[in-house]
């Protein structure tokens, strides 16, 4: 007779430090781990994800926002869609919840270093890129010019605006955002965000990060290619059910590849075949 | 290799030597309509006789005058069940403070007589999907680690059976500890493991006419194997045809029911869920065979990516003939025809594929 | 904290999903610490028109009082969640819908002026807003208890909608429709009773309703090889999920293709 021993999937307490509503939809968690001794030995890279449960309702995977300086505390922006979420907005500052991880391939950052770095969002997913433009701008010397563009279909759609004013203020650095349906208050284009690399130029040893629907990601891919960007320097954060973050469960596959452990972030060399399938 | 012969009258012997290795001893039995493994009673023994007619959606026993126990091919299950069973509890958490715990798992010692050179084949790409990767599945490896194999080399075929095209069948060659080649009057015996052998030590040697027969008759169950599966690898005729209107076809027959991924020996997708006391003080999570044939399988955030059977099905067979490929090194279909006898409409996976293939 | 409010209302059923609730043994005694029952009348508090939290409506609507009586259940109530297959899509009594019900009434009551009784019956959903319906016929006390679990925390329910053969398959019943050539409706029926029927060796009658992927074409040819007539057939249908779209859909087409 023998008796297991302790499952990988067990998740460690952590608790509440802060909670921030980001928009009406959108929150950031702040969290830290009650075991200290645990708490030092997390480590994460930009594009990772936790799995975070909440108590008695279930598991949902969740990217990291905050730079990996920012130990003990640990950021996630989470948008109120299904059951769990829902469920997750409720909580505040002190409540307890589990989290497991970091799980994942995250963003080239080593790659991107002294090269220019092109991050692309669209719809309300933008919360993968968040940590690699997070981790740009702490390290701004590290890296050449970052331009950041997002396309989303309201302006209330977008997320951190004050952010977006803040980073368009760092050096070397160019904001181009658009929306489908303009707005008294939108100062940025009106249209689809493709329209927008007509008004920028591109350096070949640009990095692309994308994140976002994958309609959007595609398009904006095909731009990228045809202003001679490599495939090899393109990079986007795919999105799958997950429901074990270890490769085991099955739900995140993405033809061969497991998103959960060979993604979120995949190479475009590595994916284009399959991006181009519906229903994949 | 050491060939040892144990006459019928005297398995029990090798029952009793088992009995010191393991708790529990599992055999085949024939119940509601199909054999199935079923802990064998102090005492009790295999019955003798139950051999299957499988074809397409069609499963029916029949008892014949047979001394052999082991002239059926496969049932519905075999071993995932044992490994990886269908419903599990992970962890457990208490409200007060958030705590999580393990939840400890008495595996006993088993001994599974009359597994299949399928399940075996199906078995090694569950290890490597359960224990090869960063993150080894304690709950699985505690159980694996309990079995002690005893497989049977297939005398017969059913109609259904392809594991000769897939290269799994049908004797059995690894990742067993003893192998039976059953006779009419008695049993053919080899070791696969230092433990297999080390209980076979005391018997006596098996002759060259036994020998012959146990031979013979895996020949006579080679050439009982209707259907096939392509012999080359068919990731470049799937990865060609994921648009092709052949889905659409398998679509229309296809209820999206999921009976094939749970009858398949290496189809291993579960979902989670958290079952919480009714007073709310307690939680459990608990992991339960899922199925790429459900729409909760491609969830995300209120789109659901496969919504269409035939994206779905697609999926199945993708994974199991090409990405298995990619994710294990071989294919994942090992030949059983589990999926095309236990498919209420009774589509055959060896036929979608020649059809793809423009046959 | 005050205890959210749990209101259980009766419409035209037999009564058999309150049992779920009913028979939940000592954890209703749970259930009472964590909620008031304010109306359920089956258990002893009457209160109609109170107003709650969560109500839980059994039942179709299939009088004139029932038209109005849900409508004030719905402005009495935050969350609405509907038990059974009455409730859900209409009942067994539903099979009215397609007969002149009138008739009956007269043919069976000797005064029938004394019979209120509407010509259909129909799923609570055709009249208010519903936020949740949990299916089944009877539902079960796992299914009432999830539910009820995840309003308290605040959050929606999980819906139940894969087919019956995965849990079937959960519990390794050998499938009646391979062994047996028995036309189990559990490829189209949805999952929550816990294979109840084939557990048994029974081929499943589809009580819990439509599963989330209903390929009836497929499987009626399939039964139609095992002899199984048109009109059985449509009775599988027809049955005490009759009104659910899917399986009136199922029927039309059975009517229409089945001799082809």
């Amino acid at each position: 007779m023998v008796t297991n021993p302790q499952s990988p999937y067990l998740p460690k307490t952590v608790e509440v430090v802060e909670r921030i509503q980001e928009t009406q939809t959108v929150f950031t968690l702040r969290l830290r781990f009650i075991d200290e001794g645990f708490s030092e030995q997390y480590r994460f890279q930009p594009g990772q994800f936790n799995m975070l449960y909440l108590y008695g309702v279930g598991e949902i995977p969740i990217s990291i926002v905050s730079d990996p300086d920012g130990l003990p505390f640990i950021d996630h922006a989470i948008r109120v869609v299904g059951r769990v979420t829902k469920g997750m907005a409720k909580l505040k500052k002190g409540d307890r919840l589990g989290l497991r991880g970091p799980y994942g391939q995250g963003w080239p950052m080593d790659l991107a270093r002294d090269k220019n770095l092109l991050v692309i969002t669209g719809g309300l997913g933008c919360a993968p890129v968040v940590s690699a433009i997070n981790y740009v701008i702490e390290r701004r010397a590290d890296f050449n010019k970052l331009t950041i563009m997002q396309g989303v279909k309201l302006p209330s759609d977008l997320v951190w605006r004050s952010r977006y004013e803040q980073w368009s203020q760092i050096p070397d650095t160019e904001i181009y955002l658009a929306a489908d349906e303009g707005a008294a208050n939108w100062p940025w284009h009106v249209g689809r965000v493709t329209e927008l690399f007509d008004r920028m130029s591109l350096a070949p040893d640009t990095v692309a990060m994308l994140c976002g629907p994958e309609g959007m990601m595609r398009v904006c891919i095909k731009e990228l290619v045809q202003r001679t960007i490599k495939e090899e320097f393109i990079f986007l954060s795919m999105e799958r059910n997950m429901q074990c973050a270890v490769g085991s469960c099955g739900h995140c596959q993405f033809g061969p590849y497991f998103v959960c452990k060979d993604g979120p972030v995949f190479c475009y060399a590595k994916v284009k075949q399959l991006l181009a399938i519906k229903g994949v | 290799m050491d060939l040892y012969y144990l006459p019928r009258s005297g398995f029990s012997q090798l029952i009793d030597v088992l009995r010191n290795h393991a708790e529990t001893i599992m055999v085949p039995k024939a119940q509601d309509g199909a054999m199935v493994f079923s802990e064998l009673d102090p005492g009790e023994e295999i019955e003798a006789g139950w051999q299957e007619v499988q074809d397409a959606g069609r499963y029916s026993l029949e008892k014949t005058e047979s001394p052999r126990w082991f002239k059926w091919a496969t049932g519905p299950q075999a071993l995932k069940p044992i490994v990886y069973p269908p419903r599990e509890a992970l962890w457990r958490v208490e409200k007060q403070g958030i705590t999580f715990e393990s939840v400890p798992e008495s595996v006993p010692a088993t001994a599974i007589i009359g597994v299949r050179a399928c399940d075996l084949a199906a078995l090694s790409l569950l290890d490597k999907h359960f224990l090869g990767s960063q993150f080894p599945d304690t709950a699985y490896k505690s159980r694996r680690d309990s079995l002690f194999i005893v497989a049977v080399d297939c005398a017969r075929s059913a109609a259904t059976c392809f594991c000769v095209s897939t290269g799994d069948g049908p004797s059995a060659t690894q990742g067993f500890d003893i192998a039976l080649s059953e006779l009419e009057d008695g049993f053919v015996l080899r070791s696969g493991s230092a433990r297999g052998e080390s209980l076979l030590k005391g018997f006596s040697r098996a002759n060259e006419r036994q020998i012959t027969l146990s031979e013979k008759q895996v020949d006579q169950a080679i050439s009982m194997q209707t259907r096939q599966l392509p012999a080359q690898d068919l990731r470049s005729l799937i990865n060609k045809s994921l648009e092709s209107d052949a889905w659409e076809a398998i679509a229309a027959r296809c209820l999206s029911c999921g009976n094939c991924t749970s009858v398949c020996p290496t189809c291993f997708c579960h979902s989670e869920s958290a079952l919480a006391e009714l007073d709310g003080s307690s939680s459990t999570q608990y992991r339960e065979w899922d199925s790429c044939f459900t729409q909760s399988h491609s969830y995300i955030h209120g789109i659901v990516i496969r919504s269409e059977t035939a994206t779905r099905y697609r999926q199945w067979f993708t994974h199991k003939l090409a990405n298995w490929h990619e994710q294990y090194g071989r294919s994942g279909c090992v030949g059983c025809g589990r999926c095309i006898s236990w498919c209420p409409v009774g589509i055959d996976i060896t036929q979608e594929v020649a059809t793809l293939n423009g046959n | 904290m005050m205890k959210p409010r749990l209101a259980v209302h009766k419409f035209t059923s037999c009564d058999g999903c309150q049992l779920a609730i009913l028979n939940m043994g000592e954890e209703l005694l749970t259930l009472a610490d964590l909620v008031d029952i304010v109306h359920f009348a089956e258990a002893g508090p009457v209160e109609p028109e109170a107003q709650v939290d969560i109500a839980i409506v059994e039942g179709s609507v299939s009088t004139p009082d029932e038209l109005e009586r849900i409508k004030r259940v719905r402005e009495n109530s935050n969350c609405l969640i509907t038990i059974g297959a009455c409730a859900t899509t209409g009942g067994i009594q539903a099979l009215r819908n397609h007969q002149d019900s009138s008739q009956w009434v007269s043919d069976i009551y000797p005064q029938a002026q004394f019979i209120q009784s509407l010509n259909t019956s129909t799923a609570i959903r055709e009249h208010v807003r519903v936020d949740f319906e949990l299916w089944g016929c009877p539902v079960n006390s796992r299914q009432v208890k999830a539910m009820l679990r995840s309003l308290l925390f605040g959050v929606s329910p999980i819906d139940e909608k894969s087919s019956l053969c995965l849990e079937c398959k959960r519990q390794q019943n050998p499938c009646v429709v391979v062994t047996k050539q028995e036309p189990c409706m559990g490829p189209l029926t949805r999952t929550g009773c816990g294979a109840l029927c084939p557990h048994f060796g029974k081929a499943c009658f589809a009580c819990y309703g439509p599963s989330e992927t209903v390929n009836s074409h497929s499987l009626v040819k399939r039964y139609q090889g095992f002899g199984v007539s048109k009109e059985d057939m449509i009775r599988r249908f027809n049955h005490i999920q009759n009104n659910a779209a899917a399986y009136k859909e199922s029927v039309i087409n059975i009517a229409r293709n089945f001799d082809e």
